[in-house]
């Protein structure tokens, strides 16, 4: 039952193999199991059992989409109306959201069943899922290595199969890279596709939600449910959403994948370089034509990112002030006692980190040298990607230059993590829609493909990954101790 | 470019971060090597290239005015650190 | 020395928006606290501000009106800085970019007029309030204006004395009522202005440093605080000292300004493009559609008043000092098919001085133009005395009655009965030979004590030309 897909699930649902409300207790007896993962911040048993009971009555109706009656869960910056969100921080570790972010309410209304919250880097930075208030997750593929991040515990979840799928965001590769690290299939949607609304905040130019499966039909699925226009998203965009699950057999005879060199020279492990050639092998075997072609200023995408994400996230997180919501320090003396001791007593020191350095980038003398230079390069990034796209139908390359790498091994060195994000990053900055597919292993480890497309072509990207997954079964395999 | 401990002080307080003293040194060499990283930046002539601030060029929708959102203080509040009489309360504004 | 007055004021005009600029809460004054901010209006986790299409559409006929240029592509930005009354930590504001740019307004000062330049109008959230009562120590902050909708609008130095600035307040004031995009309320908040002043050497090119006041809610204060503050820079040059640029509040109970500390610190708002939101596009068809809105001008309306109705100076400006009045008189004039004047007249007159007594506005005045105009039409055509008039409005005010109704219950209707009257004339000749004997050896000043006691004998129901008339000729 646990690697059922979720159409497979929705079968069993109606042909009454199992009840909406058996099916949520198998996963919280899971997660109750493997709490050495640490990829639940918080767990709704009763939320996710009445869910579930309304479910059943739905499908007992007749009634219902394919969602209804599926265990999911959140990552813990979306929020959850009478649910703690804490977006992973102290500073939020007393919220209970007054409502619903608006991918939370489509799901529910789609009738999947929230089984809880989702451990995640800190406000989303970070890279590793080391940054949170509530403790690294762990990867399930090898306990002493990380899951990635930031969306670490929704990538921990769904590979360790705690959850049937789970939401994810991406504002600098928090979907992809840790989908690539955990073994499972992750897709950062065209910035605007999915609506931000309770979405908290990092970085508001480059944040996307998406979702994170094990298979790309999954996703189909999932994202079917997730996207769409907002109202209440003024960069949510007003285009209709395509049928994704109808769009996966479509053939890849004659489809033209471009190879950016950039993506596969130096810095880029082994290992997974041969994986990827592998996988790109593969492609030709489905019919794909390959070319090389060049992204030139994708170096230049992280000094790029490590100033507009920090200049946004400076002010986005100004609101977190002790004043109206989430941590106050004690007795504060006045009322910069009051801010100060807040934020500083809250917040962790990576998000310190990118407060000072946006705060910094944007204060008087400095805003034309970083912030205004880094929205011009983020323009000849964007160019960079839609010329190579005029090229070909997709980019393939790497997600992350290696395979998960261990625990504590890069959190003292910042600009070292940093620089892990080069092959994801560039993606945020144009806001194209990009996917991790799983592609093999190295050294025990999964490896994942990155297949990134042109301005709303998901449909198009769901289908190459699962015409691969047709063809291989690296999405299908379990962690060990996981099964 | 190289940033100091007192740097970082007025940073800091520009960002109303409080900051441990001792840890001071240790975010101004994250700051710097940053920095250091950013001066690859300047290196690329970006002379008329449009600042570009948003992925998709798209216009504001602009909502009709009209008032759609109901009376939730006793909600909202229920989430607040201190209130009094539906205020939020503060230590002493000083004008 | 002789000293120059240098003043530019930027002005904080809330936008008459049933809605706030970025949220669906309510903008009405005086709710109970916090019960009209919203999740938006909180900045709680997560929330995104759009756009409201009045603010914009109130923005541009602003700017269509002082013949600005519309910015065909502007954008918000972000202004950061730390204040209770500031949920986000942020305020959405226009700094480049703005809405409306160069644009101008003529103001008149003793009979000149002179062109005042306004450099900028742009959109942007109000703050909420702090409360200073006392709260065991500490304040307590509402945010049921946070999020309301202002136009910030910003005039070039172009002023010379606080006369100017108060004409330019006015000028502004009126104009933005017309426009009904800001109900002007000044004790509300709703019009508030920054006066930054500043003063030179006569004949000197460059300016002085200026202090700027803020928030000044009247034009008499604007007035008493500039002049405070041109002394205040004047002893201070003139005693050695330097002006500094600063922030300084008006005192209104003192009459005077005091620096304010608290905001001296110096800010570094680290103005950035909000991502929320995307740049706001104006074509010509959107200009065209709010020019298609915009409502006749006051200067346009003055004139075509005078034209129109032949007023004179003194009832044009009363008149046309706001548009629901100038509304009032036009529905008046239109419905009751009087003459112009005596329309003016009666509204200047007694209707104002009844509205001004009760302290209401015109939009509340307890009668209306239909029921004044039945009044007005009953004068005209003799069937009452103008006095008699007066008293048939006191009903009219206290009432709901028409004026037929009331000159019928009340028995005021004039007597035409020519018979009646002579009889009374006679009568009143017989008993007051002196006076007749008076009038007949040309003491013509007689005339009017003859007329005084037929009306009082009439009780006023009489047509004063009509008894004119018969007294001449029976006094022959």
């Amino acid at each position: 039952m646990e690697n059922q897909s979720i159409t497979e699930l929705a079968k069993s649902l109606r042909a009454k193999h199992v009840s909406s409300v058996e099916l949520a207790q198998i996963y919280l007896q899971r997660i109750k199991q493997h709490p050495e993962l640490n990829c639940y911040i918080s767990v709704t048993e009763e939320f996710a059992l009445q869910q579930a009971l309304a479910a059943d009555v739905m499908l007992a109706k007749g009634e219902g989409s394919l969602l209804t009656g599926i265990p999911i869960a959140h990552k813990d910056i979306f929020c959850t109306e009478g649910v703690k969100t804490s977006c992973g921080s102290k500073m939020l570790d007393n919220f209970i959201a007054p409502y619903n972010a608006t991918v939370v309410e489509k799901l529910n209304r789609a009738g999947a069943v929230m089984l809880g919250k989702l451990n995640m880097d800190e406000f989303a930075m970070g890279s590793s899922n080391e940054t949170s208030y509530y403790g690294p997750v762990k990867n399930p593929w090898a306990l002493a290595a990380v899951p990635g991040g930031s969306s670490g515990g929704s990538a921990a979840a769904v590979s360790a199969r705690l959850a049937v799928c789970a939401t994810g965001t991406d504002t600098g590769g928090s979907i992809r890279q840790p989908a690539s690290h955990c073994g499972i299939t992750g897709l950062k949607p065209t910035y605007g596709r999915v609506s931000r609304y309770g979405m908290i905040a990092y970085a508001s130019s480059l944040d996307q939600g998406g979702p994170m499966t094990r298979s790309a039909e999954d996703a189909a699925v999932l994202l079917q449910a997730m996207a769409g226009y907002d109202d209440k998203d003024s960069t949510s965009v007003d285009q209709p959403v395509p049928d994704y699950s109808a769009g996966l057999n479509q053939s890849l005879q004659g489809v033209s994948i471009g190879l950016p060199k950039e993506f596969f020279g130096e810095g880029l492990d082994a290992g997974v370089a041969a994986t990827l050639q592998a996988a790109v092998a593969e492609y030709q075997k489905l019919g794909a034509t390959v070319k090389e072609v060049s992204i030139p200023n994708l170096k230049l995408a992280i000094p790029a990112y490590y100033v507009i994400a920090p200049a946004e996230c400076s002010a986005n997180l100004s609101r977190f002030d002790g004043v109206r919501f989430g941590y106050r320090c004690q007795n504060p003396e006045d009322l910069l006692d009051l801010y100060t001791r807040s934020r500083g007593e809250a917040f962790g020191k990576e998000v310190k980190r990118r407060i000072l350095m946006g705060t910094y980038a944007l204060s008087a003398g400095y805003y034309d040298a970083y912030y205004i230079k880094a929205q011009k390069i983020r323009r000849l990034i964007s160019d960079d990607f839609k010329q190579a796209l005029a090229e070909v139908d997709v980019l393939m390359g790497p997600v992350a230059p290696t395979t998960a790498f261990a625990a504590g091994e890069m959190i003292d060195d910042p600009i070292a993590m940093y620089l892990s994000d080069i092959y994801t990053i560039a993606v945020n900055l144009a806001g194209l829609p990009a996917m991790s597919v799983p592609a093999g292993f190295s050294g025990g480890k999964p490896v994942g493909l990155q297949i990134i497309g042109n301005y709303f072509a998901e449909q198009q990207l769901l289908n190459i990954a699962h015409q691969y997954q047709q063809i291989t079964d690296w999405h299908q395999h379990i962690p060990k101790g996981f099964e | 470019m190289s940033l100091t401990a007192d740097d970082v002080k007025k940073i800091a307080h520009l960002a109303r971060l409080g900051i441990n003293p001792e840890d001071g040194v240790a975010y101004a060499k994250d700051l710097s090597d940053m920095l250091e990283l950013m001066t690859q930046m300047a290196a690329l002539d970006t002379e008329g290239v449009a600042p570009m601030a948003h992925p998709l060029d798209q216009a504001q929708r602009l909502r009709a005015d009209l008032v759609t959102e109901a009376d939730l203080r006793d909600k909202y509040q229920a989430i607040a650190p201190q209130v009094e009489a539906g205020l939020y309360l503060v230590p002493k504004v000083i004008e | 020395m002789e000293w120059e007055t240098v003043i530019g004021l930027e002005i904080h005009t809330q936008l008459a928006t049933q809605s706030k600029i970025f949220s669906g809460a309510a903008t009405a004054y005086g709710a109970e606290p916090n019960t009209q901010a919203c999740a938006v209006d909180l900045g709680l986790p997560g929330v995104l501000p759009v756009l409201n299409a009045d603010a914009v559409h109130m923005a541009v006929k602003f700017g269509l009106a002082i013949e600005a240029q519309i910015a065909p592509y502007s954008i918000f930005a972000r202004k950061n800085y730390f204040y209770p009354d500031l949920p986000k930590g942020y305020q959405i504001s226009q700094m480049e970019l703005p809405i409306v740019g160069l644009g101008h307004l003529d103001i008149e000062v003793d009979g000149v007029t002179k062109r005042i330049g306004i450099t900028r109008a742009h959109l942007e959230e109000d703050a909420g309030k702090s409360l200073h009562e006392d709260f065991h120590g500490l304040s307590g902050i509402d945010l049921n204006r946070a999020g309301t909708p202002l136009l910030e609008i910003v005039s070039q130095p172009d002023m010379r004395s606080a006369k100017e600035a108060v004409a330019y307040m006015r000028k502004l004031h009126e104009l933005v009522r017309y426009l009904g995009i800001c109900d002007g309320n000044m004790q509300e908040g709703s019009f508030r202005c920054d006066a930054n002043v500043s003063v030179r050497p006569k004949g000197q090119a460059e300016f002085g440093t200026r202090a700027e006041i803020k928030n000044i809610n009247s034009f008499k204060f604007v007035e008493k605080a500039i002049n405070f503050e041109v002394e205040r820079q004047i002893d201070l040059i003139e005693s050695g000292g330097k002006v500094v640029q600063e922030t300084r509040l008006y005192d209104a109970n003192k009459d005077e300004t005091r620096s304010m500390r608290s905001k001296e610190e110096a800010n570094d708002y680290r103005y950035f493009p909000d991502p929320d939101l995307l740049p706001v596009f104006i074509d010509e068809a959107y200009k065209a559609q709010v020019k298609a809105t915009m409502p006749e001008l006051p200067e346009a309306k003055k004139q075509r008043f005078k034209a129109q109705y032949g007023l004179d100076e003194e009832n044009t400006a009363i008149l046309t000092s706001s548009r629901p009045l100038a509304d009032y008189y036009e529905a008046l004039v239109k419905a009751s098919g009087c003459e112009a004047k005596l329309c003016a007249n009666w509204v200047t007159g007694d209707l104002l001085g009844a509205l001004n007594k009760a302290g209401l506005d015109i939009t509340e005045s307890p009668v209306d133009y239909q029921r004044l105009g039945g009044l007005l039409v009953r004068i005209a055509d003799d069937t009452i005395s103008g006095k008699i008039g007066k008293q048939v409005f006191e009903y009219l005010w206290q009432g709901s009655a028409t004026a037929d109704d009331i000159i019928a219950e009340k028995g005021l209707k004039q007597v035409t009965d020519t018979g009646a009257i002579e009889a009374i004339i006679d009568q009143i000749i017989a008993a007051n030979p002196e006076q007749v004997e008076q009038y007949r050896s040309g003491k013509d000043k007689v005339f009017g004590f003859f007329v005084g006691q037929v009306m009082k004998e009439m009780q006023g129901k009489a047509s004063p030309g009509e008894v004119n008339k018969m007294l001449k000729d029976k006094l022959k």
